[in-house]
């Protein structure tokens, strides 16, 4: 049987860290007074190049862990580095597809892929040829002047994928993006997001609570515990060749094995979130 | 149910009521026809006082006015509401303080200012501009505050993410929340502006499709008084309709309960 390594943090890693949560803490003021501690203390690096997906019970923590990343809120103690600097105000070398609904609905999908590259200061004209070509990319080539509420769920997703990519962030980050989704409409969602990557490999952080998914896609997965004060329980490299197709990939011997070793860990973790659910 | 047969049934309640009040009017079926003429007029008689108007032109002249008095209203309302509801929103603190002066003032019924209106702007169209304008302008101000305090978060977010700079999230996410919410109330606001103007004309002026109602009343004309309220609901309809295809035009991109094709 091939133990999976549990990824040491301090170990110095050879490619560069795009992303480094040191330490970080985040603590909300509640509204009727009093605070909640949602994460505690989370140490995490994702080296350049690398898919590393977080798994954890709901409400643990996982977009709070994002949102901190990302520069949309304060850790209220640690620091996050951006490609080895401290990250003040909004991480600008990031993309990041949120978990609801986030495109801008009186924007046609067209015109929500290009906006990025209009604020930019890219010329409208190339802009849109660029978004259209984008949206053919993510197979919405004839949904160009589609507005959002005329679209699937899915295809609102491909929207937000395209309208970060475009952009050409060097980090991406991803929370449930394909959360909504069917199982079959998952799996391909999932080949069109790993060729996607593939071309630039850009730094990725996925937040998924679909194991089987964060094992297909990533090159390591990690574990958060059930909240209050959330930590990292487990941290894995999943050793299965690229590129990967998503369907077969789930038979191979060596997936199960990780499946298996990281789902013990994690079942643990998801009955005690629904204990505390119970009593709260 | 067919819509020839609703559009049937709708023609029919008017034949009916006209009916009725010709019926009335004419025979003693009711009672005393001279009566109720002089209370009700006939339809017979409207129709030709109308005819009359459009045929001799000077309703044209009252028409024009109306609503020259209203398009103002409703512009100068507007602008108004939209400028200082955005700021509003966008200021908590100048909000809060004047929060108690804004209620106050949209509680107060605007028909006793239009005296006031008239002895600072005189008789002319500008007095019924400004009543047109107190209405106009709490509904598309409060819409306006609502849009941009409502933006959702999430898409807030990720227009930041997405590197917008302060000037392109006014741009590309308040105003267009903000234009949507006030686009919603734009029934409520060109209704408004009508009933400004008429109201501001029946109390004081020299034209006006409310002047002319109230002339009539003047001197118990109960022929020309329902001859203009007709007009003036014919005038009402055909606002409201142009607003519906405004409405439609402007708000394309919002779900629609009846958008599927059939
Ligand atoms: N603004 C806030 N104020 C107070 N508590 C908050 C706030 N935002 C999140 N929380 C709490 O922090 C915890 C983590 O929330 P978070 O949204 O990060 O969970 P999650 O792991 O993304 O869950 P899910 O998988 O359901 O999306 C939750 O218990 C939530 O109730
Ligand atoms: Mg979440």
């Amino acid at each position: 049987m091939v133990r999976l390594a549990l990824v040491s943090q301090d170990a110095p890693g050879a490619r560069e860290r795009a992303v480094m949560l040191d330490g970080v803490r985040i603590t909300f003021d509640l509204a009727g007074g009093g605070t909640y501690e949602a994460v505690d203390t989370v140490h995490l690096a994702v080296e350049e190049h690398e898919f590393v997906a977080i798994v954890g019970p709901t409400g643990c923590g996982k977009s709070t862990l994002l949102n901190a990343a990302a520069g949309l809120l304060k850790p209220s103690a640690g620091t996050v580095r951006i490609f080895g600097e401290p990250l003040s105000g909004l991480n600008r070398r990031a993309g990041y597809l949120f978990q609801q609904d986030s495109l801008m609905p009186w924007k046609t999908a067209l015109e929500n892929v290009a906006i990025g590259l209009e604020v930019a200061g890219t010329p409208a004209r190339e802009a849109r040829d660029r978004a259209r070509d984008w949206l053919g990319r993510v197979g919405l080539g004839a949904f160009c002047e589609r507005y959002p509420h005329m679209l699937s769920g899915g295809q609102r997703k491909r929207v937000g994928l395209a309208q970060v990519l475009i952009r050409d962030p060097k980090i991406l980050f991803m929370d449930e993006p394909f959360g909504p989704l069917d199982a079959q409409t998952r799996l391909i969602m999932g080949d069109l997001l790993l060729s996607l990557w593939s071309t630039d490999k850009k730094a990725v952080m996925f937040v998924t609570h679909d194991l089987e998914e964060a094992i297909a896609l990533a090159d390591r997965v990690v574990i958060m515990s059930a909240g209050p004060a959330a930590r990292i329980i487990g941290d894995y490299r999943i050793p299965l060749a690229r590129p990967r197709d998503i369907a077969e990939i789930k038979l191979d011997p060596q997936f199960h094995e990780a499946h298996r070793e990281i789902w013990h860990a994690l079942k643990e973790e998801v009955l005690k979130g629904y204990r505390q659910g119970d009593r709260s | 149910m067919s819509r020839t047969f609703l559009l049937l049934l709708q023609v029919l309640v008017a034949v009916v009521i006209v009916l009725l009040w010709h019926v009335a009017s004419s025979t003693g079926l009711f009672g005393d026809p001279k009566t109720i003429r002089f209370f009700f007029s006939t339809p017979v008689d409207v129709v030709t006082r109308i005819g009359t108007w459009f045929a001799g032109g000077t309703i044209w002249y009252h028409l024009g006015i109306t609503l020259l008095e209203s398009a103002l209203a409703f512009g100068l309302g507007s602008v108004g509401g939209v400028v200082i509801g955005f700021w509003f929103a966008r200021r908590p603190m100048l909000a809060a303080v004047f929060d108690p002066y804004v209620k106050a003032a949209n509680a107060l019924p605007r028909v006793v200012l239009a005296p006031i209106f008239a002895l600072w702007l005189g008789l002319g169209i500008w007095s019924k501009v400004a009543l047109g304008i107190t209405l106009v302008f709490f509904i598309v101000f409060f819409n306006v505050y609502q849009g941009v305090k409502e933006v959702s978060p999430a898409v807030l977010a990720n227009a930041r993410m997405l590197g917008m700079n302060e000037r392109q999230l006014l741009r590309h996410v308040y105003l267009p929340s903000a234009l949507s919410w006030m686009f919603s109330s734009l029934h409520t606001s060109v209704g408004f502006a009508v009933v400004g103007a008429v109201v501001g004309e029946y109390l004081g002026s020299s034209a006006g499709l409310g002047y002319l109602i109230h002339q009539a009343e003047g001197v118990f004309d109960v022929t020309g008084v329902f001859a203009g309220m007709f007009v003036l609901m014919a005038f009402v309809i055909l606002i409201d309709w142009i607003v519906t295809k405004v409405e439609n035009r402007l708000l394309i991109w919002r779900p629609r309960p009846a958008t599927a094709a059939g």
